[in-house]
């Protein structure tokens, strides 16, 4: 049988057999399977069962899903925690995203400079979310913060803020902190697109005249657009994942006053937090609601890039 | 300035004898008095986003080297008599050299694993044939959008059910089953690169898949390889979700988890937690400084799906 499929696989030339090909696939597809899809499946189901405790008592329909909408304290902490994470999505296209951008355009005008300015704005990536929302919120303590010290080194004291203790100010802290860590990414992926675009487009339009800000609209945006398509989505998959930088900032509770809540924060108080701990029918249906919007959303984005991108070219 | 005005004779002198030679070199030599004066303007303000970037890093190790007292009267200040105490205590207190030598084990060999695993995978996808495959790696390539730590409750139950609760056996497996979509997709649009002729040869000197696969495939896909191997290392190294809810023991703690432990038991000792935050991220640095080519292939890859 073996022998058959290995034979029949060689006269068709450089292909794998089929046979060959599972043996292949098997040790990435059981990870994959064990520790991902079948989790990812069960937490759905988890959702449509009573838990006491740990102990699942029974089938409850849709029970879990009508308290985390009717009941406090899920009914009150659920749609701010997704007003946050929609608000850093927002944060992060206009800090991050556009920062990025502009950015990527400078870099391409230089040559030695580029690889130099891109390792530096990079660096943060590398840094744990965690440390750097830890030494973020040291920067902005308000006692002896070197943020607040600056301001008023600078003549601005006024300006001087408990940025972090603030209500107000605080979920826009986090988004600025998150872009501060993510801007070399956009400016990577825009860097390699901008270099993608050929040069003679650019060129013919400087001899016509266009200047700069008119050649980078109707020339390199333009040609950006699946890249920043591409940007768009990654982001919106980050900001409705963002988990470890509040975490850091604001506890599990999304202090001060869940100013700084997310829906992560909000699913792991629910399933894990040890004074209301137990909910995992609740928590598992905030799972489920969020895996599905996370990925719903990405994927038709996606669909839709692709269509766009197919009709350009 | 002479440059600039016998640039366009020799251009079109040279232009009909060796095209791409001139494109280059005009227009590094047109700059004009208005262009060098808003180059200089772009420095300028890419510097000042670069000491933006830098400042609270460098910040975090300046002040892991002075004393409290000092921090408070000046939060700016430089560290002029350095005190290394910090880092022994640090690492004694904060029981880093156990974290560390934890997140180490944990990220290399699930690393490994996952690029193995990938490996195998990936060049199944570029080479065989039947549909199922091309099924398989859709699914594989959908696990790049996913949040897959909402799986986090099943997965616990799962643990504590095997026994591999605090068991880094256990985060092992986890870190390897979610590097598995990044790293098939990037090895196999590698892979997908490679010409078939090159099996051909070899199936014909009588080699099986297998053999193949380790002789031929394996030495081509090598930069591919440490692409995947240093990207996926950063979010291993640097998560602290899984770890916060997997691992119970504290001797069993990643660095992240173990930072998370420090700064609250620390957290009115700046000094120390400063120094602490600094311990966690020089690996990182250093991994970057030596593979950056890498970072930027793994950052740039998102591009292409």
């Amino acid at each position: 049988m073996n022998t058959a499929k290995r034979k029949s696989s060689r006269s068709t030339g450089a292909g794998l057999g089929f046979g060959a090909g599972m043996l292949f696939v098997l040790p990435a597809a059981a990870l994959f399977a064990v520790f991902i899809l079948v989790p990812l499946v069960t937490a759905a189901g988890y959702s449509f069962f009573n838990w006491a405790g740990l102990h699942n008592e029974g089938f409850a329909g849709l029970d879990n899903y009508v308290t985390l909408f009717t009941k406090p304290p899920y009914r009150d902490q659920v749609w701010p925690a997704l007003g946050h994470n929609l608000l850093l999505f927002i944060g992060a296209m206009l800090f991050q995203n556009t920062l990025g951008l502009a950015i990527a355009t400078f870099l391409h005008r230089f040559d030695r400079l580029r690889r130099f300015f891109q390792t530096i704005y990079t660096m943060p990536y590398l840094v744990s979310p965690l440390v750097i929302g830890y030494l973020w919120s040291l920067m902005l303590s308000p006692l002896f913060g070197p943020v607040n010290n600056l301001l008023k080194q600078i003549g601005l004291g006024e300006f001087a803020h408990p940025w972090l203790g603030d209500p107000n100010t605080a979920i826009w802290m986090v988004a600025l902190i998150t872009a501060w860590q993510w801007l070399g990414f956009p400016i990577l992926l825009y860097g390699a697109a901008i270099a993608g675009i050929p040069q003679e487009l650019g060129e013919a339009a400087s001899i016509d005249g266009a200047t700069p800000a008119k050649r980078f609209w109707h020339i390199t945006f333009p040609l950006l657009a699946p890249a920043i398509g591409t940007v768009s989505i990654l982001t919106f998959i980050g900001a409705m994942e963002s988990f470890p930088i509040p975490f850091a900032i604001g506890g599990s509770k999304g202090d001060p006053a869940y100013s700084t809540d997310v829906l992560s924060l909000l699913f792991y108080r629910t399933g894990f937090a040890a004074d209301n701990g137990g909910h995992i029918g609740v928590a598992s249906a905030i799972a489920t609601l969020l895996f599905l919007f996370i990925f719903g959303v990405a994927v038709v984005a996606r669909r839709m890039l692709d269509r766009v991108e197919r009709r350009l070219t | 300035m002479t440059a600039t005005a016998t640039s366009p004779a020799t251009t079109t002198e040279q232009a009909p004898e060796q095209p791409p030679a001139p494109v280059g070199k005009r227009r590094r030599h047109r700059l004009g008095p208005g262009e060098i004066a808003s180059r200089a303007g772009i420095q300028v303000l890419l510097w000042v986003y670069a000491a933006y970037t830098l400042a609270p890093l460098l910040l975090m190790v300046s002040d892991s080297l002075r004393t409290q007292p000092d921090m408070v009267k000046d939060p700016l200040g430089l560290p002029l008599e350095p005190r290394w105490e910090n880092y022994v205590e640090a690492w004694v207190t904060g029981s880093f050299g156990v974290y560390i030598w934890n997140s180490i084990y944990i990220t290399v060999a699930s690393v490994l694993l996952s690029t193995v695993c990938s490996l195998l995978a990936a060049y199944a996808f570029a080479r065989a044939r039947h549909p199922f495959f091309k099924w398989l790696e859709a699914v594989f390539m959908s696990g790049l959008m996913m949040p897959v730590y909402l799986a986090i409750l099943p997965i616990f139950f799962m643990f504590d059910a095997w026994r591999l609760i605090s068991n880094p056996i256990g985060l092992i497996l986890v870190y390897a089953a979610l590097g598995i979509p990044f790293s098939t997709f990037v090895l196999g649009t590698f892979f997908r690169q490679l010409p078939e002729e090159l099996e051909e040869a070899a199936r014909i000197d009588g080699a099986r898949p297998l053999r193949m696969f380790w002789s031929v495939m394996l030495p081509l896909v090598r930069p591919a390889i440490a692409t995947v191997v240093v990207f996926r290392f950063v979010p291993v190294w640097n998560d602290f979700f899984f770890p916060m809810i997997l691992m119970r023991d504290k001797a069993t703690y990643t660095i992240p988890r173990g930072v998370t432990q420090f700064f609250g038991e620390f957290q009115s000792d700046f000094p120390l937690i400063f120094a602490g935050l600094t311990i966690a991220t020089i690996p990182l640095i250093i991994l970057f400084l030596v593979a950056t080519k890498q970072i930027v292939a793994g950052l740039t890859a998102g591009m292409g799906k």
